[in-house]
C-alpha cells in the first residue's frame, strides 16, 4: 500500500515539542556572537513634514553604539515601486527625511548591546513633524485632494479595466446594486518578524530572518542594497507563520544588513508585537461595489465588480491584489456578463499586501454576496440561486470571460454535498419555526461555492527545484525550493521520496530555505508548494530510482529494464529473482547517489468547494455564534490527509476572523487603533465551533501527484459563508446587509435601522 | 538583583535587571529558547510557562517575582529517556501544531487547563485556553490533543516534579 494518503504525523514535532523550533530570535550561532539590537524609531504621525530628527540624547544613553537617520543613509537608493504599472515616483526611502506617510514609517534606528537599552534610547530620539492632511480611506485616495506623493501627480497606484458600460444591465428584470466592504486585516503570524545579518572576513554577508522564500527575499535584498547576489547568503530559520504577510524580504531586513555593515559588528532585529501591528503588511483593504442583474426565475444575466483597493502608504503586494480579484470575478458560475474594474490607491496607512487568499478571496466574497442579495431581492433560496447559474460539470479546460482557463470543476456536486452534509432542509425547517415563534436567538444559515487559482505563475515560474540524495548509512536528503513555516513539509515531502524508494520517512532530512545550497527556489506562498514543490521531489525521486537502475545494472550485469525498485529494502531487484539485488545505499557507497531536478507545472490549477456555516444571532445584543461550519474543498489527490485538514482549519478559522471579528481600524488623522493584541481582535478558540469537514477529490491533470492547492481554500470558503449566514439570521427583521466585521454592534444596529425603516 | 529559582528541577542564580521579564530571563539568561513571546500585551500566551503548579504567561512577571519559585518550561516535560509527556503526545498524534510558535505555551496552557479540570468538554477546553492564541490551526486539532491527552489519566494534567531535565 503507498504511504501517499495516509495519516503520517509529523517528523517535525518531536523537536518542536520537547525543545521548541529555532525562530530568527532563538537563534545561536556564532556567526551572530555580539550582535547589536537594532530598534527603530517610526514616524507617530500618519502624514507630515519632518522638521528635525535629533538623535543627540539617545546617542549618549546607556549601551548605545550607534543611531542611524537619514542623514546617514545616502548610499542607498530608495526603494523603487518595483511593479511596472505604479509610478516610480511612489518609492520609499530607507529612513522619512522629508514627508513621513504612515504612522509606522523608520525615521531612526539606535544599535544597543542589549535589546532593553534600545527601547530606552529610542524614547530618547525627538522627532518634531509638522502635519498634514492625511489619506485615510480608498475616498479620500480617490479625491486626490492630499496627494502622498506630488511628484506622481496621483493618488492612483495603477488602475484596471474600463468603468461599467452604462448598458450593462440593459434587458435584467431585476438589478441590485451594493457597496461592500472587505476590511483590512491584520496577518498576525505569532512569530513577528525578525532578521540578524553579519559580514563576514570574505566579504558576503549572512542574513537570517523570517520569510516565506529565502531566494526571493534574497534576490530582493540585494537587489536594494546594490549588492552582488553572490555575496548574500540567506539562511531561513523555522518561521513561526507568514500567511502571505512574510513573502519577500521587508525593507527592515535589507536594513540590518546594511546596519551590519555600517556598525562593522553583528547586527539583531527582532519586533514586538505594537511594531508589528503598525510595520507589517496588512491585508484585504477593498472597497468593492457589486452589482448583480437577471430574471426573477434566478437567472443571472450580468455581474459587475468594481474594486478600490487600499494600497497603503507604499507600494508593496497592494497594487496586484486586485487583478487576482478581477481575474477571479466569474467565480464558479455561468453568468453571460462579467465586468470587473479596480483602482489602486495609497492611503497614509500600513502597506496592504498578501494575506491568505491574497485577492482571490475578496473575489468570492464579492460574487458570494452578490447572489444573497440578489436571492433575497427574487424571494428565492439561495441554493437554488447557485444550483440555476453554477458551471456545469467539466473535466475538460473551460475560459472564464476574464481569461482564467479553470483546469476542472464539479461546482454542483460540491454544494450538494456540503448541503447534504449538513442537512440543509432540517436547517431551513428550524430557521422557520424560530422565525413564526420570534425567538430572541435566530438561526443563520450562509453558504458559498467556490473556486480559486493556485499555484499561479507569480514572475519566478510555475515549477520547483528539488534534489535528492541517499546516503550510504541509508538515509536520505531532500532538498527544497518551497519554505515552510507550519505546513509540514518535511513530512509530506519525505513521504513523496519514500513513495518512490523505500526509504522510511523518518530517515529522510528535508532541507529549506538556504539560498547557498539551494540557489533556485519559488518559497511557500499562493498554496503552490505541493503541486509544484512536492511534484519537484516526485520528480526528483524517480529521477533517483532511474538513476540507481543505471547503475545497479552495471553492478548486477542485468538490463536496467529488467530492475525494479523494491520498497521493502530500499533497493532494486531483478524482476523475476528474488534476493538477486542491490540497495540504494550500497549503491551511494562507490559514488554520491544524487539527483537534481526541476519540475514545471502545465499550469496553475483552481481548486473548489462550498461551505455551509449555521450561525445563532442574538437580536437583542447582535452577538454572533458560529454553531457550524461544514465544508467540502476540493484539493484534488490528498498526500496527507491529516496535514490537509490542518491547513482547512486554520484557513476556515480565518476566514470566520475576518467575517465577525477583525479589523484593523484608523481614526480620522490615520492613528491606528488596533496597535496591539489588546485592541486588535484575534480569533480565540472560544470563538469558534470545532468543523465538520467532507472529502471531495477530483485530480488535476496539471502535476503527476494529481495535487491542487489548500491553504488558502478554508479562508476563501468560510469568509463569505459565515458573512452570509449573519445577515441570513436576520434578513427576515428587514435587513439586507451588513459589512465585515459582523460585530454585534453592527449587527444590532443593522436590527435597529431596519426596524425604523420598517421595510419588514 | 540576585534571582533564584528552580527551572525544570535545575537551580538557578542569576544577577539581573531589576525589569527583567521572567520570559527574558528564561531565554536569554537560562537560555531555554522553547518559551516564545508573541505580544506586549499578556493577550497571546505563547510565553505560557508553569509556575508552582500554575500556569502563568512569564511576559506578565518580573524574574524577581518568581524568587524561590519552581518554573516548569516546555523543555521539562519530557521524561530523562525522552518519553514524551502526555500532552506532548495528544499534540503529535492530533497534529494540534503547524508552525509552533504558540506551541510551547499553549501546551503548558493546556496542562493547566487539565489541572483544574481532568475531564473537560469541548467548551471548557476552548475557555481554558482563550488567553492563548494559534493563528495555524484554528484550534480544532489543539482541542482534540487536549480531549486525547485527558484520556490518559492524571498525568496529563501535572509536570514532572523536582525532575533534572539537562540541558
Amino acid at each position: 500500500m503507498s504511504i501517499l494518503g495516509t495519516r503520517v504525523v509529523r517528523t517535525e514535532d518531536p523537536l518542536f515539542l520537547t525543545r521548541g523550533a529555532t525562530y530568527t530570535d532563538d537563534l545561536v550561532d556564532d556567526r551572530l556572537t555580539g550582535a547589536l539590537h537594532a530598534t527603530f524609531i517610526r514616524s507617530q504621525v500618519a502624514h507630515g513634514r519632518v522638521l528635525s530628527v535629533d538623535t543627540s540624547a539617545a546617542r549618549e544613553a546607556p549601551g548605545v553604539v550607534a543611531v542611524y537617520s537619514a542623514e546617514d543613509c545616502t548610499d542607498l537608493d530608495p526603494i523603487p515601486a518595483g511593479l511596472p504599472m505604479v509610478p516610480a515616483a511612489m518609492s520609499r526611502p530607507w529612513f522619512a527625511s522629508e514627508t513621513v506617510r504612515f504612522v509606522g514609517d523608520i525615521i531612526a534606528v539606535v544599535l544597543t548591546e542589549e535589546r532593553y537599552q534600545g527601547e530606552d534610547a529610542a524614547e530618547m530620539v525627538s522627532v518634531d513633524i509638522d502635519t498634514l492632511p492625511a489619506v485615510v480611506t480608498t475616498a479620500d485616495a480617490l479625491k486626490d485632494e492630499t496627494l502622498l506623493f506630488p511628484e506622481a501627480g496621483t493618488n492612483v497606484m495603477a488602475a484596471f479595466g474600463e468603468p461599467e458600460p452604462a448598458d450593462f444591465f440593459a434587458g435584467c428584470e431585476v438589478v441590485v446594486r451594493q457597496a461592500v466592504v472587505n476590511q483590512r486585516v491584520a496577518p498576525v503570524p505569532l512569530e513577528t518578524r525578525a532578521a540578524a545579518a553579519a559580514w563576514g572576513e570574505d566579504g558576503r554577508v549572512t542574513i537570517f530572518c523570517s520569510n516565506q522564500g529565502a531566494q526571493q527575499a534574497k534576490a530582493q535584498i540585494a537587489g536594494w542594497l546594490g549588492l552582488d547576489p553572490a555575496l548574500v547568503h540567506l539562511v531561513t530559520p523555522d518561521v513561526g507563520g507568514g500567511f502571505g504577510a512574510k513573502i519577500g524580504a521587508d525593507p527592515e531586513f535589507a536594513m540590518v544588513a546594511w546596519l551590519a555593515q555600517k556598525a562593522g559588528r553583528p547586527v539583531k532585529w527582532v519586533e514586538n508585537r505594537s511594531e508589528n501591528l503598525v510595520g507589517m503588511l496588512h491585508g484585504r483593504g477593498q472597497d468593492q461595489v457589486v452589482a448583480i442583474g437577471g430574471s426573477r426565475d434566478g437567472t443571472v444575466e450580468a455581474y459587475s465588480l468594481l474594486v478600490d483597493q487600499d494600497c497603503g502608504a507604499y507600494p508593496r503586494f497592494g497594487p496586484v491584489l486586485p487583478t487576482l480579484t478581477m481575474l477571479m470575478a466569474p467565480a464558479v458560475y455561468a453568468f453571460p456578463k462579467v465586468h470587473a474594474q479596480a483602482r489602486a490607491l495609497a492611503t497614509n496607512t500600513t502597506s496592504i499586501g498578501a494575506y491568505r487568499g491574497a485577492g482571490r478571496p475578496e473575489a468570492t466574497a464579492a460574487v458570494e454576496r452578490a447572489l444573497d442579495l440578489f436571492a433575497a431581492e427574487i424571494g428565492m433560496d439561495p441554493a437554488e440561486v447557485r444550483r440555476k447559474n453554477l458551471l456545469p460539470d467539466f473535466h475538460e479546460p473551460h475560459t472564464t470571460a476574464m481569461g482564467a482557463v479553470y483546469d476542472s470543476g464539479e461546482y454542483v456536486a460540491a454544494l450538494d454535498k456540503v448541503l447534504d452534509a449538513a442537512g440543509y432542509q432540517e436547517l431551513r425547517a428550524e430557521q422557520a419555526r424560530r422565525r413564526e415563534n420570534g425567538d430572541v436567538k435566530q438561526l443563520g444559515i450562509g453558504m458559498s461555492v467556490y473556486v480559486e487559482i493556485t499555484g499561479a505563475d507569480t514572475g519566478l515560474g510555475a515549477g520547483e527545484s528539488a534534489e535528492m540524495e541517499v546516503h550510504p548509512d541509508g538515509t536520505a536528503t531532500v532538498l527544497t525550493g518551497t519554505s515552510p513555516h507550519g505546513q509540514g513539509h518535511a513530512t509530506a515531502w519525505a513521504m513523496i521520496a519514500s513513495e518512490q524508494t523505500g526509504i522510511p520517512v523518518d530517515k529522510i532530512t528535508v532541507i529549506h530555505g538556504d539560498t547557498d545550497r539551494i540557489p533556485r527556489g519559488g518559497g511557500t506562498m499562493g498554496s503552490r508548494s505541493l503541486q509544484q514543490g512536492g511534484a519537484a521531489v516526485h520528480q526528483a525521486a524517480t529521477e533517483l530510482v532511474e538513476l540507481a537502475k543505471q547503475r545497479a545494472a552495471e553492478q548486477l550485469e542485468a538490463d536496467p529494464a529488467d530492475l525494479e525498485i523494491d520498497l521493502s529494502s530500499a533497493g532494486l531487484s531483478v524482476r523475476g529473482t528474488p534476493g538477486a539485488g542491490i540497495t540504494l545505499a550500497q549503491l551511494a557507497e562507490k559514488e554520491p547517489l544524487l539527483v537534481q531536478t526541476r519540475f514545471e507545472a502545465g499550469g496553475p490549477t483552481f481548486p473548489f468547494g462550498a461551505h455551509l456555516v449555521v450561525v445563532e444571532v442574538d437580536t437583542e445584543s447582535g452577538k454572533t455564534e458560529v454553531q457550524r461550519v461544514v465544508t467540502v474543498d476540493d484539493a484534488g489527490t490528498i498526500v496527507n490527509p491529516l496535514l490537509a485538514e490542518g491547513q482547512r482549519h486554520g484557513g476556515i478559522a480565518q476566514g470566520v476572523a475576518q467575517a465577525l471579528l477583525e479589523e484593523v481600524l484608523y481614526d480620522a488623522d490615520g492613528n491606528p487603533q488596533t496597535s496591539t493584541l489588546a485592541d486588535y481582535p484575534f480569533v480565540s478558540a472560544t470563538e469558534l465551533p470545532s468543523f465538520e469537514l467532507v472529502d471531495m477529490a477530483t485530480p488535476t491533470p496539471m502535476n503527476p501527484l494529481g495535487a491542487k492547492g489548500i491553504g488558502e481554500a478554508g479562508t476563501i470558503g468560510s469568509t463569505p459563508a459565515v458573512h452570509n449566514a449573519v445577515i441570513d439570521a436576520v434578513a427576515h427583521l428587514g435587513v439586507r446587509h451588513i459589512d465585515m466585521p459582523t460585530t454585534p454592534m453592527k449587527v444590532w444596529r443593522a436590527i435597529q435601522q431596519a426596524q425604523q425603516e420598517g421595510t419588514h | 538583583m540576585q534571582v533564584s529559582m528552580t527551572v525544570n528541577g535545575q537551580q538557578h542564580s542569576d544577577e539581573v535587571e531589576p525589569r527583567l521579564l521572567l520570559a527574558h530571563y528564561l531565554r536569554d539568561v537560562v537560555g531555554l529558547k522553547a518559551t516564545n513571546i508573541g505580544c506586549d500585551t499578556t493577550s497571546c500566551g505563547a510565553c505560557t510557562v508553569i509556575v508552582d503548579g500554575l500556569s502563568v504567561k512569564s511576559c506578565t512577571l518580573l524574574a524577581a517575582q518568581a524568587e524561590g519559585a519552581e518554573v516548569t518550561t516546555l523543555e521539562g516535560l519530557a521524561g530523562p529517556d525522552g518519553e514524551l509527556h502526555p500532552m506532548q503526545k495528544a499534540f503529535r498524534e492530533e497534529h494540534g501544531l503547524q508552525c509552533g510558535f504558540c506551541t510551547p505555551g499553549m501546551v503548558m496552557a493546556a496542562i493547566g487547563v487539565l489541572a483544574d479540570n481532568p475531564d473537560p468538554s469541548d467548551r471548557e477546553v476552548r475557555e481554558g485556553l482563550e488567553g492563548n492564541l494559534c493563528r495555524c490551526t484554528g484550534y480544532h486539532n489543539i482541542v482534540r490533543a487536549v480531549q486525547s491527552a485527558a484520556k490518559a489519566g492524571p498525568a496529563a494534567g501535572q509536570v514532572p516534579q523536582g525532575q533534572e531535565v539537562a540541558r
